[in-house]
């Protein structure tokens, strides 16, 4: 079946149906990753999106059930140059047109998806509308992409109730993850280390943080814009103000930085893959980072006062991670538990649980 | 300025000859880095003795030695010019184990020269097997079960502690020479006895046979800081047991997960974190393909074949990268030359999919093994880039030059269905066109995946090419547009649709025009488009939006074709010229575009031309990118065989050719049209038939007299030529030549021994120019790639001289020349007869511009463009003679190829060269024997002659000089009776086929140094002289073919010592 891909600026690309047939509207977004569909498709944040893969041969090695990185996929569209019509791989349990279908990802193969993400990169993330209609009223379908804009995203990808997850082998402490569209490799990164996780819904208060006797917070990646959570920065500048240890990632890194004054833009195409080069500052070396956000944290907004700026993007010097002043607190723009991408940086969770304490 | 300020001067090791197993990438490296280097404002200096290389110019380096790559040589180079540093992982193993000799003995700390990259100790570590399993052990990474033995019997020992089949790889031996896989007691004995023999510290490792894992690679680059990246990921389609360069390679890896990819890329980045590497490394491991569970193969501490081949698939100059890091850079602070705003610290995403092809010298060897395993035997290697894994596979197999246009041998057809599934079984270079031949016949990949362990991703992907061209075949006509676009989306070509269709290929053109189904143009940009690029680098599609970019000069634009895969006959040399050739044109201001597909070559770097193409070198390929560019001209001199061959497409395209027209290169080609240029002229040839069938052929001999050389037309470095001396010469000879579909008749000529004489020559339509005249060593019957050249001329008379001059002058100018010619003669009974001739660059335009100091290239491609050689600074006629004398040697791969005859003749069979340099010519043949690594026994010393009838008059004098100079001789009865009855002293030694102990046993114990044996007529292996050579070549013992090889032997032992040798630095001359 033939499907179609109209972008905001009036683009459009035809290719052939796969995965579900329903229309979507969605912001488009390009990620440069080279494996790792699945733990993208299940990504949280990429709530409301629909990703165009750059890589052209996608789906190689199937789908199965490990490779999951939360519930259930949230990509809405998924738009790519190939896919493999079976996967090939020891883990493999499924071929991911089916898995799509199963999900009701709609997708799209045979586009020219280098040319699509040369739209994206020099006009910035738009939105588009994944279709399989034989005709439509590209006016009409111009009017809907303008209304459209990701909202509300994280209350949709929260769970609605808290979780425990053990530490693997011995337990030396007990974090609380703030699930704004967290990834459950980042859960696994601190059970691997020790730690007993209890995720909790995005909106519970600081006060029942507070009162759980946890030994550290974790404010998790998520979704959307991340002004637009004003009770969620509230609650979070309360446990910014106590003196539990903090270590945000991605929209967590980004609300804890609204909550203590700073201020968050839009990137024109955004950060997603595996390849980003961050310089740690206080290393001073450069690491190659897994991220996904469209939004950052202005670093000349940071108060210096509050906080400094402790990671920076080598390729176009936006802030990647801020330290700060208060003790045991520390953020990153991209993604130390990887998935997919490069683990290069996965230490940083050891300093988060050095700040608990260390080894006890 | 460089981060380590106390560096200023710097010297760069070269990696010596091309030699299977370190060819061409080395120039790529080697070019780059001294760029590098230059870039930042350093005095380089250069050692290689290869003379075919760009490296070796004096526009790459500020001092160049084209001198023996060996501890007295290069300690004189330090001693002359005294670098502060030395960069030492840019110039292969070869460089690499040099300069850690260099470092080892003491030579390096005594002049003060500094190790720039990566330690000693940390080149060690990873060199060293039992070292580099300490080390992975120490952090943790798991390598396949294996030890370290010095002897036949422990290796015996560790076998069968841990059970066969085991690997055998010999410790510091290039492309695992020497190695393989022991399936029982027997053949380790013999493996680990030759492994062992072959290995530079006498040691092996025994390891656990992990045939069948995947095999995955990755290329990462580290710096002083710490930083560490992975620039590109591959993955074998050859499971492991066949070594990386002789195996189908895709890049990225196509068939591993998220977490097993990153499972990997951690390992390689901790090992090299490890190690303390500074600069570029390989990493490879083997993964198990039903598990996580995986292990290191080995690692590379410095730039190698696979650092090319990452380079070209991503456009991430690992070389250049790799030597400003060894000047101290961090990587953030070197700029992404392809975005121009990023910095060199990111790893390279890619947007399509990349193949390597290794290309085999079987075509030539056709005796040889074609079986592959742990020693490599590939020659070269072509490179594709699509869109898709099937467009991928079409187009690197295209760009072969094996002529096959698809994933089929027509050989294959004719076998029964048992017979190929017999042939999956067996690794060799045919095993991908019998895996596509099996999916015709209706395997599964599963079945397929059981007997090969390729992956059955890959497997599908051969499917769906063998389920398109069943597709394409039930049109029985005129495909509809679907089908079409989907079979030119997998790169089948117009030709091989119109074969199956039943079209003619010029319909399918229309046709899928008339769809609109035309190729577009991507770049390659390291980044999948996430910045903007600055690169004219591009690879065709046939789909979506056309990248390739005017740059609005309004310059003329010249298309210049390369010469593709290198392989025996076709070597580095016709990369030098099509580069020298793009860089004389950027000077007369036209805008140069390549097009080329070998991933080793300095011409494939994206910033040589104003615009590179990745493609196979066809006549629809290059069409496509004709019809895009609209070139107002283009070159095919410089490429070869490869680019001459399209010269006539090029021309029913409407190209211009610029210098010697289609036409040209057909009347030289062409036997009788070229008689008829020679009688005009009044030129001497042998007489000659031209024939077709093996009947014409016995006809022709008969007529002309034993002996008589046959060949086909249109070939290269003498493929399938031969000298017969008897009817059944003729039939064998025939036979072998008709394997291959011939287009073009078989030449039958009459065999003149004398003495040959080559010149290059450069023509405007009116005035020649000479640079030098050359004379082979051997007399004519060793094809000239093979023998050992030496200019200027010994002794040769002014008449003759002026007989060449004229000759040559005349064939140019009836040939309708413009641009350079090759020719070679026979001085014979006094008189000149031309051999051969070819309106073209040959492969010694690199040696003799060197030598002579005229830039021919540069030249021919000014006459080219309409200049005239006597505006010119170099004159006409004959130019004035060096007053040094250049030996060219060739160099050989025999130890890498079992099965093939050592023996010289008319074929060509030397993979690479080495020049000598010196004042006089026993100097210079001294210092080609050492570059060749060939050496000359000594006093007290022990040779072994055995030669055939017509050579044993002449052994007798050659004889007496060894004896003369303290060589104890051995001969075989018939030659040892020669030689006593002429007064030499000689011990007999038994024939191989006699009662031990014999000839072998002598071999085999290591006392003996040299062996000249000149081969019988005729090919049969079972001959002891066949054997008595290979031997030789297994036991590392100089084995000498041709009477006059054994002669320039001793005229170098007679009037040059080694001591008497200094280095020349050329760019002085």
């Amino acid at each position: 079946m033939r499907a179609t891909l109209i972008l905001a600026n009036g683009a459009v690309f035809q290719g052939e149906s796969i995965g579900s047939t329903e229309d979507r509207i969605c912001e488009m977004v390009f990620n440069t990753s080279m494996a790792g569909y699945q733990e993208l498709l299940t990504d949280p944040s990429y709530a409301g999106q629909g990703v165009v893969m750059t890589y052209p041969l996608i789906g190689n090695y199937g789908v199965n059930s490990e490779d999951n990185e939360s519930r259930q996929p949230w990509v809405e569209a998924l738009v790519v140059r190939h896919l493999s019509p079976r996967g090939s791989n020891f883990r493999c349990e499924g071929d991911l047109g089916s898995y799509l279908k199963e999900h009701h990802i709609t997708g799209i193969q045979g586009v020219d998806t280098r040319a699509l993400t040369k739209i994206l990169r020099s006009q910035g993330s738009m939105n588009g509308l994944l279709t399989c209609a034989e005709h439509f009223n590209v006016q009409e379908v111009l009017e809907k992409l303008k209304a459209y804009s990701v909202q509300g995203a994280v209350a949709r990808v929260t769970r609605q109730a808290a979780e425990v997850f053990p530490a693997f082998e011995k337990e030396r402490y007990h974090v609380a993850m703030m699930d704004y569209g967290v990834k459950g490799h980042m859960i696994e990164c601190l059970q691997k280390r020790g730690c007993k996780v209890t995720v909790l819904p995005a909106f519970t208060s600081a006060e029942e943080v507070l009162a759980g006797g946890y030994d550290g917070v974790m404010l998790s990646n998520g979704p959307g814009d991340p002004a637009e959570n004003a009770e969620i920065i509230r609650e979070i500048r309360k446990l910014y103000d106590s003196d539990i240890p903090l270590f945000g990632v991605c929209l967590g890194h980004q609300l804890l930085a609204l909550a203590t004054g700073a201020k968050t833009g839009r990137l024109a195409y955004g950060h997603r893959g595996g390849n980003h080069p961050v310089r740690d500052l206080e290393r001073g070396r450069v690491f190659i980072t897994s991220q996904n956000h469209g939004y950052v944290v202005l670093s000349e907004t940071v108060d210096p006062a509050v906080a400094e700026v402790s990671h920076v993007n080598v390729n176009d010097g936006t802030c990647e991670g801020l330290k700060y002043k208060r003790p045991r607190c520390f953020t990153t723009q991209f993604h130390p538990e990887a998935n997919a991408g490069p683990r290069d940086t996965e230490y940083l969770f050891n300093r988060f649980v050095e700040a608990m304490g260390g080894d006890r | 300025m460089p981060k380590y300020n106390d560096v200023k001067k710097v010297l760069v090791l070269g990696s010596g000859p091309i030699v299977i197993g370190q060819a061409a990438e080395f120039d790529y490296a080697g070019t780059q880095a001294c760029r590098a280097l230059k870039e930042e404002g350093l005095e380089v200096v250069l050692v290689n003795s290869n003379p075919a290389t760009i490296m070796t110019d004096k526009d790459i380096a500020d001092h160049v030695y084209i001198e023996p790559l060996n501890i007295p040589s290069v300690t004189q180079v330090i001693e002359k010019e005294r670098p502060d540093s030395i960069l030492p992982t840019l110039g292969g193993q070869t460089g690499l184990n040099l300069a850690m000799a260099l470092h080892e003995n003491g030579t390096l700390e005594k002049y003060g020269v500094k190790l720039l990259g990566t330690s000693p100790e940390s080149i060690r570590k990873a060199e060293d097997r039992q070292g580099f399993k300490d080390c992975m052990e120490s952090i943790g990474q798991p390598c396949v079960t294996s030890e370290v033995v010095e002897s036949v019997a422990d290796a015996v020992a560790f076998a069968e502690s841990i059970g066969y089949p085991v690997i055998v790889r010999p410790a510091y031996t290039l492309g695992g020479t020497g190695g393989g896989i022991a399936y029982d007691r027997a053949s380790l004995e013999e493996i680990a006895e030759r492994g062992i023999n072959l290995s530079r510290v006498g040691q092996v490792l025994i390891e656990r046979c992990i045939s069948g894992w995947k095999e995955i690679e990755f290329e990462v680059m580290r710096d002083s800081v710490g930083n560490v990246i992975t620039i590109c990921s591959m993955e074998n389609i050859d499971p492991v047991g066949v070594h990386t360069g002789d195996s189908i390679v895709v890049a990225p890896t196509q068939t591993l997960a998220n977490k097993e990819f990153q499972m990997l890329r951690s390992a390689a980045l901790e090992i090299i974190s490890a190690l303390e590497i500074e600069g570029g490394c390989n990493v490879q491991f083997a993964l198990n393909p039903d598990s996580y569970e995986y292990a290191v193969i080995e690692v590379n501490p410095r730039v190698s074949r696979s650092s090319a081949l990452a380079s070209k698939a991503t456009g991430y100059p690992i070389a250049k990268v790799a030597a400003k890091v060894a000047l101290g850079y961090a990587l953030d602070e070197i700029p992404n030359a392809v975005t121009g705003v990023t910095k060199a610290c990111f790893e390279p995403t890619i947007d399509y999919c990349v193949l390597k092809i290794p290309r085999l010298p079987f075509d030539k060897f056709t005796t040889a093994s074609r079986t592959l395993g742990t020693q490599m035997k590939a020659t070269g290697e072509v490179m594709a880039i699509a869109n898709s894994f099937e467009g991928a596979v079409m187009k690197a197999i295209r760009s072969l030059e094996l002529n096959v246009r698809a994933l089929k041998l027509d050989k294959l057809e004719g076998l029964y269905t048992d017979e190929i599934e017999e042939l999956l079984v067996n690794v060799t270079d045919e095993r991908l066109f019998v895996v596509a031949e099996a999916l015709r016949r209706g395997f599964s990949p599963q079945k397929i995946n059981s007997i090969t362990k390729m992956d059955v991703w890959f497997l599908d992907g051969f499917k769906r090419i063998i389920d398109m061209e069943e597709e394409l075949k039930r049109c029985k006509g005129e495909p509809d547009e679907d089908t079409l676009r989907r079979a030119k989306e997998m790169c089948f070509a117009d030709s091989y649709i119109g074969t199956l269709c039943g079209m003619e290929q010029s319909a399918v053109k229309r046709l899928r025009e008339r769809y609109g189904i035309v190729p577009a143009f991507k770049m390659v940009d390291t980044c999948a488009a996430e910045f903007d690029a600055q690169t004219p680098y591009y690879y065709s599609t046939y789909d979506g939006e056309n990248e390739a970019r005017e740059d609005g000069s309004g310059r003329k634009k010249v298309l210049v074709l390369g010469s593709g895969p290198i392989r025996i006959g076709q070597g580095i040399e016709f990369d030098y010229c099509s580069v020298h050739s793009v860089w004389a044109l950027k000077k007369l201001g036209c805008e140069t575009i390549i097009v080329n597909n070998n991933p080793e070559t300095v011409s494939t770097d994206f910033d040589v031309a104003d615009k590179l193409y990745f493609e196979p070198l066809t006549a629809e390929d290059v069409q496509n990118i004709v019809e895009q560019e609209k070139p107002w001209g283009a070159v095919v001199q410089f490429g070869g065989q490869t680019a001459i061959k399209l010269a006539k497409a090029l021309t029913d395209m409407g190209v211009r050719i610029l210098g010697t027209s289609s036409d040209g290169v057909d009347a030289a080609e062409d036997r009788e049209r070229f008689d008829e240029i020679l009688q005009k002229c009044d030129i001497p040839r042998a007489k000659g038939r031209t024939i077709f069938t093996t009947q014409e052929a016995l006809d022709a001999a008969h007529e002309l007299g034993y002996p008589v050389l046959v060949r086909p037309s249109y070939v290269l470095g003498g493929q399938g030529m031969e000298i017969a001396y008897s009817d059944r010469n003729i039939e064998d000879f025939m036979r072998i030549i008709n394997m291959t579909v011939q287009e073009h008749p078989i030449l039958v000529d009459q065999y003149l021994m004398g003495r040959e004489l080559e010149v290059d020559g450069v023509f405007d339509g009116e005035d020649i120019l000479i640079p030098g005249i050359m004379e082979h060593v051997e007399r004519a019957g060793v094809h000239s790639g093979d023998s050992i050249a030496v200019y200027p001329p010994l002794h040769l008379e002014q008449k003759h001289r002026e007989l060449i001059l004229q000759h040559t002058r005349n064939m140019a100018k009836h040939l309708g020349v413009i641009g350079l010619i090759n020719a070679q003669y026979i001085l014979y009974q006094d008189d000149i007869y031309v051999i051969e001739v070819n309106p073209r660059s040959s492969r010694t335009i690199p040696y003799i511009s060197k030598v002579t100091g005229v830039p021919i290239i540069d030249i021919a491609t000014k006459v080219m463009l309409g200049e005239k050689l006597k505006d010119m600074e170099y004159g006409t006629g004959i130019y004035k003679e060096s007053s040094y004398y250049a030996v060219k040697a060739p160099v050989f791969s025999f130890e890498k190829l079992t099965d093939v005859d050592t023996g010289l003749g008319p074929e060509m069979k030397s993979t690479g060269e080495v020049l000598g340099l010196a004042e006089t010519f026993p100097q210079a043949l001294l210092k080609a024997f050492k570059g060749a690594g060939l050496k000359v026994p000594k006093s007290g010393g022990r040779a072994i002659i055995t030669v055939k009838d017509e050579d044993k008059e002449e052994i007798v004098e050659i004889a007496r000089g060894f004896e003369e100079m303290g060589v104890e001789l051995f001969a075989t009865a018939g030659t040892c009776q020669v030689l006593l009855e002429a007064g030499v002293k000689c011990k007999p030694v038994a024939r191989v086929s006699e009662a031990h102990p014999n000839i072998s046993d002598m071999i085999a114990s290591g006392t003996v140094d040299l062996i000249i044996n000149t081969p019988t007529h005729g090919r049969r292996h079972e001959s002891d002289g066949f054997k008595i050579r290979r031997m030789a070549v297994e036991h590392s013992v100089a084995c000498v073919t041709a009477i006059d090889t054994a002669r320039a032997m001793l005229t170098v032992r007679e009037s040059s010592r080694s001591e008497d040798l200094r280095p020349i630095d050329i760019t002085k001359i």
